[in-house]
């Protein structure tokens, strides 16, 4: 299993925007993943395998060991696909 | 209620086409919409402009949309989300989504209480007649009405 963060800085707005659909692509794509939104804070102390926020909160999440998926536009829905997925295959090539 | 088909989005109140002439002007114009439906307070307000400044404007999450927030414990009353669209764009700071036109600010108390209002507000920026109806809309009647998806005399449903 995959476990993924949607981050952002209070866990509220972004995060829960990017988890529905992040959640979304994983049941369409069949993949088993656990999809956790969180704060910054949160992140910090429980990290993931993928972390997937929006380009403006990239140099806050600088520094994790997880691969790193960035989002300029959250209603792109093929935009937001392709990045995660380039982020699953590449973890998925490194295990 | 929580079908996407029937995810309206309920606000508390619009405003169609003001003037402001930064991005700290909107957030505080959607504030006031905010305070004065009593679901926040004016520190709440305060708290959604400090986040812009502290944490970055990534809450300017696609081409033109703001959703300024903060955390329930600065003054969240009751939740609700209000909705105003600025005559003139202003930029946020935010290269990639820059300027923005459209500010969706939002009181949550919580997160699970809060992801239904989240869910109208997605299923509005992902249907692309209505958000063009959001920001054509001339007065608050339109607004109003495009942002609870609401059918129009001229287009049907």
């Amino acid at each position: 299993m995959i476990t993924i963060a949607t981050v952002c800085g209070m866990g509220l707005g972004t995060s829960m925007m990017l988890a529905m659909q992040v959640r979304q692509l994983m049941k369409d794509e069949g993949i088993d993943a656990r999809v956790n939104p969180v704060d910054l804070g949160s992140f910090k102390a429980q990290p993931a395998d993928i972390v997937v926020t929006t380009t403006a909160m990239g140099h806050q999440v600088a520094g994790t060991t997880a691969k790193v998926v960035l989002i300029d536009n959250l209603i792109d829905r093929q935009h937001v696909k392709a990045r995660v997925m380039e982020a699953v295959d590449a973890f998925r090539a490194g295990e | 209620m929580n079908t996407p088909e029937d995810a309206r989005l309920h606000t508390l109140d619009v405003r169609a086409g003001i003037s402001v002439s930064t991005w700290r002007e909107a957030v505080e114009a959607a504030g006031s919409l905010l305070v004065a439906a009593g679901s926040c307070t004016e520190a709440y307000v305060d708290a959604m402009a400090a986040a812009v400044v502290e944490l970055g404007p990534y809450m300017v999450i696609a081409p033109g949309v703001a959703m300024p927030h903060a955390r329930p414990e600065a003054g969240v009353i009751h939740p609700g989300t209000v909705v105003v669209t600025l005559a003139t764009p202003v930029a946020f700071g935010n290269p990639a989504n820059d300027p923005v036109d459209l500010v969706i600010a939002f009181a949550a108390v919580d997160k699970n209480a809060h992801l239904e209002s989240l869910q109208a507000i997605t299923a509005l920026l992902l249907d692309e007649p209505r958000l063009n109806a959001v920001r054509a809309a001339t007065n608050d009647d339109e607004l109003r009405a495009a942002v609870s998806g609401e059918p129009t005399s001229t287009e049907g449903h």
